[in-house]
């Protein structure tokens, strides 16, 4: 049977999985853990010099916004960026990346939400990165490369990349397919907390909750669902997502008190002073 | 030695059309030579672009569309004279049309060769190019560009090669003479055809960037099941073709200080093209105006909010977005122009309008691929700005050398021109 479109319409099957994040931008310190880890654990190669940012691989990137005042009013915020696997306009699964590649090299899972990339697929014509607003995704512009010791701490569930390829964050989905083995052979279902991605365990402020969102158990669904149980995360705070106008639908949603950081992350309710990147940032 | 060069000259002569003058062989060789080196230095940064990757560029994670792709996107615009000439001559039955179109063809298989061979250069994978027939994805614009690019070069080619056979010498073989002929004779159908298939490679080229919902600047809304780039794409190429078919045309008729079409025939291919230019424009302003009060206003954006950028090309000039201005204006002028029966028999106003027209769908087409890449679309982003390096300049020349090469082969060789020995009596 093949997959229908369009969450939990999968005709005689279970409700399919949504799996997201929340983001609580007020949490987060720009300390650059998450960005650490996901580098460690999807063999994301490095550069000698990596100061470039446009042309350096960072799945998880941390922008350093600011509120373009002086001092004594000037606030900074940071603002992680994963891949946002958009499920597309009414959130059918046409992404704005997967519907455009045209060797059916990135593809949308309905059971799990999940936009794939399939590297050994891809010939590199990176429409893909033009289809993305949010510049989530990167071509592999030289051979991968680590220093000698780093090889031995490849990690063997992630498969690294050619050049000559794009790439992106994957949810840490070689996690859930661990998960989802050892569940299956135990004949139970999957539990929070046995699929989490290396960047919500690495986050040191707990800035990160990751989960099922069609899952009312699971604490991403009760965030954004706005339920008392996510009282604790939400804190009065309206969960938002990037660009939400232009309808990609991401599964990565924000959180912030702060008007100016809400403001920034959609332009439907940009305000004239916009927030501006900090190039002073270290990220 | 002197005799042994007047030797290969009578040879070499031979392979000349009958009835014609052909510059002597020395110079030819020189501008051969000339612009063979050039072509060379392009190959020479392919190869380092092929082994080495894509490195070799100034792409970006930004601008992983850049300047290859406008070249891409160009020369299949103005090479589109050859589909619409071909449908004119053929299909609509626009006879005169026949003294023009074997030119037609020739820029439109320089332009679509070159189109594939920097596509082959511009993906990261070369080996893998035949995956987007393989695997094809049938909801992308690109799937449907490479399928409907590579059948109509086929068509291209079947419609060089009749002209090719035609050479003096491999005329003299009957195999060969039959066959020109016989391709002749069913050149309709493969007009037909091309036309068919270049309405759909055309447009689905503007369809690239019109898809990009995500990206405000470049999006525009459906009409039926394709955005209104489409239209526009394959509308501006069957405008703007034409005028480059002009174009080459009179610098190839000033390089050779010899008339080769009529005027009449000349004049008839400006008159459909100023009328396509004119109704383009008409269709251009109103896409404009829809997309700039109806769509962006949905995003709380504003068209200028596009030209805020320091750098000359996407700033505004006394609060105008300029490069918008003149891309609407190298149509509205050519198509004023060459509409008017005046304005078409004035050579140096001629002369302006396919400049100018062929220049519209340069720009167009600039305008849709960089500038769609350089507009920041996350409200904390700014402009991302790209000048191509030295490898991606040389193999964007190397297209404009082959068809120097290709045009001066022809020329020398092939009667491509069939008015030429009644306009250049010997």
């Amino acid at each position: 049977m093949t997959e229908t479109q369009g969450h939990g319409n999968q005709e005689g099957h279970a409700p399919g999985s949504k799996f997201g994040m929340v983001i609580d931008l007020d949490k987060c310190t720009g300390c650059g853990a998450c960005m650490v880890a996901c580098m460690a654990e999807n063999n994301v190669p490095t550069k000698p010099d990596e100061t470039n940012k446009l042309d350096t691989i960072t799945w998880m990137r941390v922008f350093k916004l600011s509120n373009g005042k002086a001092f004594p009013d000037a606030e900074t915020c940071y603002l992680p960026r994963p891949c946002m696997h958009c499920g597309g306009k009414h959130d059918a699964g046409h992404s704005p990346c997967v519907s455009v590649c045209p060797a059916t090299a990135t593809d949308y899972s309905y059971k799990t939400g999940i936009v794939s990339q399939i590297y050994t697929r891809c010939f590199g014509c990176r429409y893909c990165m033009g289809a993305c607003p949010y510049h989530a995704r990167y071509f592999n512009w030289w051979d991968p490369k680590w220093p000698a010791d780093m090889k031995n701490y490849l990690s063997p569930d992630v498969s690294v990349r050619m050049r000559g390829v794009v790439e992106k964050c994957s949810f840490c989905f070689h996690r859930y397919q661990r998960a989802m083995d050892l569940a299956y052979y135990e004949e139970r279902e999957l539990e929070e907390n046995e699929y989490q991605t290396a960047c919500t365990q690495a986050c040191p402020a707990g800035a990160i909750t990751f989960g099922d969102l069609n899952n009312e158990d699971h604490m991403v669904y009760k965030v954004t669902h706005e339920e008392s149980e996510g009282d604790e995360i939400l804190r009065g705070r309206t969960p938002f997502r990037l660009l939400e106008e232009l309808e990609t639908n991401p599964k990565v949603y924000y959180l912030s008190g702060r008007d100016w950081v809400v403001k920034a992350g959609n332009a439907s309710v940009r305000e004239e002073a916009k927030a501006v990147k900090d190039t002073g940032g270290h990220h | 030695m002197e005799a042994a060069y007047q030797k290969i000259v009578r040879l070499e002569s031979q392979l000349h059309p009958l009835g014609v003058q052909r510059a002597p062989l020395w110079q030819f060789v020189l501008w051969m030579g000339f612009f063979g080196t050039i072509l060379l230095w392009g190959v020479y940064a392919m190869f380092l672009c092929w082994f080495k990757g894509l490195n070799q560029t100034n792409m970006n994670d930004s601008y992983g569309f850049a300047l290859w792709i406008w070249a891409d996107l160009g020369v299949i615009a103005v090479g589109g004279g050859a589909f619409f000439t071909g449908l004119l001559r053929y299909v609509v039955g626009k006879d005169p049309l026949k003294y023009i179109i074997n030119y037609a063809v020739l820029i439109g298989f320089i332009c679509y060769s070159s189109a594939l061979l920097i596509l082959a250069i511009d993906i990261g994978q070369p080996l893998r190019g035949w995956f987007i027939f393989w695997h094809a994805n049938v909801h992308s614009m690109l799937t449907e560009v490479a399928f409907c690019l590579s059948c109509y070069f086929g068509v291209l080619c079947i419609e060089y090669i009749p002209l090719v056979l035609e050479n003096r010498k491999i005329d003299e073989v009957p195999i060969f003479h039959h066959t020109s002929h016989n391709f002749h004779e069913v050149m309709a159908i493969f007009a037909a055809t091309g036309a068919f298939l270049s309405f759909f490679h055309q447009g689905s080229l503007g369809g690239v960037a019109g898809v990009l919902y995500g990206r405000p600047f470049a999006y525009r809304p459906e009409f039926f099941i394709w955005p209104t780039t489409f239209f526009l794409f394959t509308w501006s190429a069957a405008a703007c073709g034409p005028c480059f078919t002009i174009l080459v045309t009179k610098i190839t008729e000033a390089i050779t200080r010899k008339k080769l079409v009529k005027d009449n025939v000349v004049e008839l291919l400006a008159k459909i093209a100023g009328w396509m230019l004119l109704t383009y424009s008409i269709a251009k302003i109103i896409d404009t105006l829809y997309w700039a009060f109806v769509m962006l206003p949905k995003h709380n954006l504003h068209v200028l909010d596009f030209f805020t950028n320091q750098s000359l090309i996407y700033s505004k000039l006394g609060g105008v977005p300029w490069i918008l201005v003149v891309e609407i204006l190298c149509s509205v002028i050519p198509a004023v122009i060459l509409v008017t029966k005046k304005g078409r028999q004035n050579k140096p106003a001629l002369i302006v309008a396919v400049f100018l027209g062929s220049m519209c769908a340069l720009i167009n087409r600039w305008v849709m691929v960089l500038q769609v890449m350089a507009v920041p679309v996350l409200t904390f982003e700014t402009f991302a700005l790209y000048f191509p390096s030295w490898q991606e300049l040389a193999t964007t020349i190397l297209p404009v050398a082959y068809g120097v090469l290709l045009i001066s082969l022809s020329h020398r060789y092939l009667p491509v021109f069939p008015q030429e020995r009644e306009l250049n009596p010997v």
